[in-house]
């Protein structure tokens, strides 16, 4: 491993020692030279690993990247696994990493050894919304019902959501804070997997994404009470956003790419003009509306604040929950 | 063979408290964090269950009651060394692949396996020393897009990546 | 009536020129994906799924299912041939064919595993196509409770598969659960067991590397000792007798293959369950209700059938809570639904009332590739039993290799080759010493369904215990564990109790 590595330090070194003496280098002059390794922080199947694959697809078919881009799943303990992995790629240029918010809150959870701000960000693509769901068959319309029923519930109220600390879990946290209720947390493996339990009446509320609740929703098996976001989601005209209601509850998922420290700026440049062509393409575009994404578009410094801004955000949230429980 | 089993019995023993070691991180009792068992409720009370079941074993071995058939011994001494020797070759090639990369690991396994191991001749050993590298990158990296480990062999394979991807 | 004019409309696509020539390509590509030990149809589903963006979705579809057949197919002959089981679904296939390949019959166990598995294809796709709708509730019914009553049942199939040991038994089947908590703990969102603080233990072990591990390299290691050269496997022969004759043993099994396909695909169009659970129980039947139990392990052509028919219509099974609830019950399934999504179709319950298109293409296209991959695997049955004639030596180093990259090839991690070989010569010693392997690997494969649905159960039911027996489908399961627990006890209580009553009396 340690040969590996020096090989590649010296290989960036080389590289920065030819940038030094050479003109600047502009986007275009940098091409991947064998296939690059998409990694992905959550296993297969799930909502980030199916966006990961659609990117692949689309970057495929509009030949968007001279050289394959390959989807490598690394979705152990949160994504730790797949941040050790590229914090160990140091300097590899043919190496990008999908992100979702696990990005800051795994480190910030569990001691893992991994700074993000060491990354290299490339480009966010969309924030992923949420909206807060009941079943169909309930009788709960509005926000208040919703209140009402948790608390004469007594805790035993249960909310399903993805495993505990992740953002399902936080949305809960900030539903519980703000409206001073206890519901019971029951952790499932995926969204699909909540969505299906919420229908088949095991558990009585979640806050899914748009995309893993549709199905149901489009058969009037689910019922939408209220959206995390700072405006209306035009899927669901009618269902009011949580400020609205006057709660202050915005939340959302980012997915963007981030590359190891020290990639060649050359490589940056290139990484982020395919996510750029990639965010222009009809079949993105599409898939946002479709799927109630807000396709943000973001690179470069901008991108570096939002992660450190959204780190802070989940800190104080982490150690808000940690207080309550 | 009677010393094998008792041995491995003490293997599993210990590796149960290693696992209870690593398990007492998270609650191990009921109603830990949340309803029911807490997280490393399982992994504890499995592997305690295991030292319990390995400790019989060991005292049902010492005590001479095993239904192990007492009879020959656990390795005669060439098995001993077969054994030893393909798992030595194993490791070998497996530390020299993310160093020396896959193509250089696998043949070179192969080439001891059926040339010096196997004692094969020349034709085949070499046949098959030079086919199965060329079958696993068509078939893995060309065909699945499954990205094999090169290391210091990367550099030849760029113009390859030019060529088929 | 409306059915049958749905279907022609769907086999009217799935039968054009282009569209058979594609679930050949497919049935063949996967037949061979599936046959290399650590490669499944996950693998070969994820490589075609962004190539399908330039064929249309109808012709797509027919890929993916073909590729997804042909590897199902292609899991039994690494079983069988080799006796590393491809995939989780393929371990029951082991059992029985791994012997039967020792026995020089490798090529009449490859023949009744593909004739089993068209069997117990064709009719999940029938019940697929006559009741997909409606049986879209009853998974929804399926709470953590149930899920962990079904894994429960699935367990107490295989009591006393293990063999006599009782003790070592019990050591295997803690070992198995344990071993399968490693990594996250989900519900409380905390690493644990990452052993050595390394982090290729995050993602916690997986089936494929114990199971390449100690049916691989501890397989090998284990032949290596009763002779170096000498053949583990008697070289098999095939003649067309061999297959009338394979074909007319199948045909005796028709109780267990029918109801084999019936479990399998109810067991495999739970959500959570798939068909890993499915062909297991399938297995423990079959064994359970036979008039030999004894010969089962040994050899026995129904205990290669019975989990081969329940694999196949189980998957094809799991393909009824993608569509109709977008729930993916594999990693393959999660694969196809994330097409599904990239062609712009929702999955769902309005999926076949808005798409009815693409549903009927696609059922009609399971008929198909079911068609096309039973007669691609047996033409080239005798290509596979001629592998088995290769020199033993040859045969080892070759299978090494498969595993060395098999292993890696799927989580791309040397850390898994590591813990391939560490497996393979642990799993070596400890089964020289008579430890049972089997219940080791099932207890990994079932062990983190059972903890995650025992614990969700609780968490939501305020930690009552009795959730479990007070819910009618979940209470139901648990009673038939419990019949099935007890059983062989009875029956071994009971034949304890003739032979010393009637001392010298043949056994039945």
């Amino acid at each position: 491993m340690t040969n590996k590595f020096t090989r590649r330090v010296a290989m960036a070194l080389a590289a920065s020692a030819a940038l030094m003496t050479a003109a600047p280098a502009v986007a275009g002059d940098w091409k991947p030279q064998k296939p690059v390794e998409m990694v992905i922080m959550a296993g297969q199947g799930g909502g980030a690993d199916r966006l990961a694959r659609l990117f692949q697809s689309i970057i495929q078919k509009e030949n968007l990247a001279s050289m394959p881009i390959l989807p490598v799943n690394k979705g152990g303990g949160s994504g730790a696994e797949a941040l050790r992995y590229l914090k160990d790629k140091e300097g590899d240029n043919h190496v990008i990493m999908a992100t979702l918010n696990s990005y800051y809150t795994t480190p910030l959870r569990t001691d893992i050894g991994v700074n993000i701000e060491e990354f290299t960000p490339v480009a966010r693509m969309a924030l992923d919304t949420f909206v807060l769901w009941v079943n169909a068959d309930s009788e709960i319309e509005t926000l208040d019902d919703f209140v009402a029923a948790v608390k004469a519930s007594g805790g035993e109220w249960k909310m399903g959501g993805t495993g505990t600390g992740q953002e399902d879990s936080l949305v809960t946290a900030m539903l519980e804070k703000e409206f001073d209720i206890k519901v019971t947390y029951v952790p499932f493996k995926g969204g699909g997997d909540v969505a299906k339990n919420l229908v088949g009446g095991h558990i009585d509320s979640t806050v899914n994404n748009p995309s893993e609740q549709l199905g149901f929703y489009n058969a009037g098996k689910s019922r939408p009470i209220a959206t995390f976001t700072p405006e209306r989601l035009a899927a669901f005209p009618d269902t009011p956003t949580m400020t609205e209601l006057g709660h202050s509850l915005v939340y959302d998922m980012q997915r963007s790419f981030v590359a190891p420290k020290g990639m060649d700026p050359a490589a940056v440049a290139y990484y982020t003009t395919m996510f750029e062509k990639l965010n222009d393409s009809e079949e993105w575009q599409t898939y946002t509306q479709e799927k109630s994404l807000n396709p943000d578009f973001l690179t470069g410094d901008d991108l570096q604040a939002y992660f450190l801004d959204e780190r802070s955000k989940h800190a104080d949230l982490l150690s808000s929950m940690n207080e309550g429980s | 063979m009677l010393l094998a089993d008792r041995m491995i019995a003490v293997f599993i023993m210990v590796l149960s408290v290693y696992f209870m070691w690593h398990a007492i991180a998270l609650p191990i009792g009921w109603n830990g964090m949340t309803g029911g068992p807490g997280g490393g409720a399982f992994p504890f009370w499995l592997s305690a269950i295991m030292f319990v079941c390995a400790g019989g074993v060991l005292t049902r071995s010492i005590r001479g009651k095993s239904s192990y058939s007492g009879a020959g011994t656990f390795f005669d001494p060439e098995t001993l060394s077969w054994v030893i020797s393909v798992t030595v070759a194993l490791v070998v090639t497996i530390a020299l692949m993310p160093w020396a990369g896959t193509y250089i690991a696998l043949p070179l396994f192969m080439f001891w396996y059926l040339k010096i191991f196997g004692k094969h001749g020349w034709v085949l050993t070499a046949s098959l020393c030079l086919t199965t590298p060329v079958f696993l990158f068509f078939f893995f990296e060309v065909t699945l897009k499954i990205l094999l480990p090169k290391g210091l062999t990367e550099p030849f394979f760029i113009p390859l990546y030019a060529r088929f991807f | 009536m409306e059915l049958l004019g749905h279907l022609a409309e769907g086999f009217s696509t799935s039968l054009s020129p282009l569209n058979l020539f594609i679930v050949i390509l497919g049935v063949t590509a996967g037949l061979f994906i599936g046959a290399m030990p650590g490669l499944g149809s996950v693998n070969g589903v994820a490589i075609v799924l962004p190539m399908t963006f330039i064929v249309p979705p109808s012709s797509a579809i027919i890929l993916l299912c073909a590729i997804y057949y042909g590897a199902m197919y292609g899991g039994a002959i690494s079983s069988i041939l080799l006796g590393i089981p491809g995939a989780s679904t393929a371990v029951a296939t082991t059992f029985d064919g791994r012997p039967m390949a020792q026995q020089g019959k490798a090529g009449l166990a490859l023949i009744v595993a593909a004739v089993a598995s068209f069997i117990g294809g064709t009719i999940s796709v029938i019940l697929f196509t006559l009741f997909a709708a409606p049986l879209a509730d009853v998974a929804l019914a399926f709470g953590p409770a149930e899920e962990f009553a079904l894994v429960l049942l699935a367990f107490t199939t295989f009591v006393g598969l293990g063999g006599d040991d009782v003790l070592k038994t019990i050591i295997m089947i803690c070992l198995g659960l344990a071993l399968s908590t490693v990594g996250l703990d989900l519900i409380s969102g905390q690493p644990r067991l990452i052993f050595f603080d390394e982090p290729g233990f995050y993602s916690g072990i997986s089936f494929l590397v114990l199971a390449i591990g100690i049916y691989g390299v501890g397989e090998i290691l284990y032949t290596i000792e009763t002779s170096k050269s000498a053949p583990s496997v008697t070289p098999a022969r095939l003649t067309f007798r061999d297959l009338w004759y394979g074909i007319k043993e199948v045909n005796k099994l028709w109780k267990t293959l029918s109801f084999g396909s019936f479990m399998g695909f109810f067991v495999g169009m739970l959500p959570a369950a798939g068909a890993t659970p499915a062909a297991l129980m399938s297995y423990g039947l079959s064994k359970l209700m036979s008039k030999k139990p004894e010969t089962f392990g040994k050899g026995n052509i129904e205990g290669v059938a019975s989990p081969e028919t329940a694999n196949n219509a189980a998957s094809t099974g799991s393909l009824l809570p993608m569509l109709t609830l977008g729930i993916p019950g594999s990693p393959t399934t999660a694969l196809l639904l994330g097409g599904m999504v990239m062609w712009g179709l929702v999955p769902g319950p309005m999926l076949f009332i808005e798409q009815p298109d693409f549903v009927w293409g696609l059922i009609s296209s399971l008929y198909t590739a079911n068609l096309a991959a039973v007669l691609v695997n047996l033409a080239l049955i005798p290509l596979f039993v001629w592998a088995l004639r290769m020199p033993f030596t040859v045969l080892c180093s070759l299978v090494l290799v498969l595993c060395i990259v098999g292993g890696f090839a799927p989580s791309q991690k040397m850390h898994d080759v590591w813990l391939i070989v560490g497996f393979g010569v642990v799993g070596y010693l400890m089964r020289k010493a008579d430890y049972p392997m089997a219940p080791l690997v099932l207890a990994l494969v079932l062990g983190p369904l059972m903890e995650k649905s025992f614990r969700q159960t609780l968490i939501s039911e305020q930690g009552n215990v009795l959730a479990f027996i007070e819910r009618p489908l979940s209470a139901t399961f648990i009673a038939l564990s419990a019949v099935f627990f007890l059983l062989p006890l009875l029956k071994y209580a009971k034949r304890a109790k003739r032979s010393e009553g009637v001392a010298g009396e043949p056994a039945e």
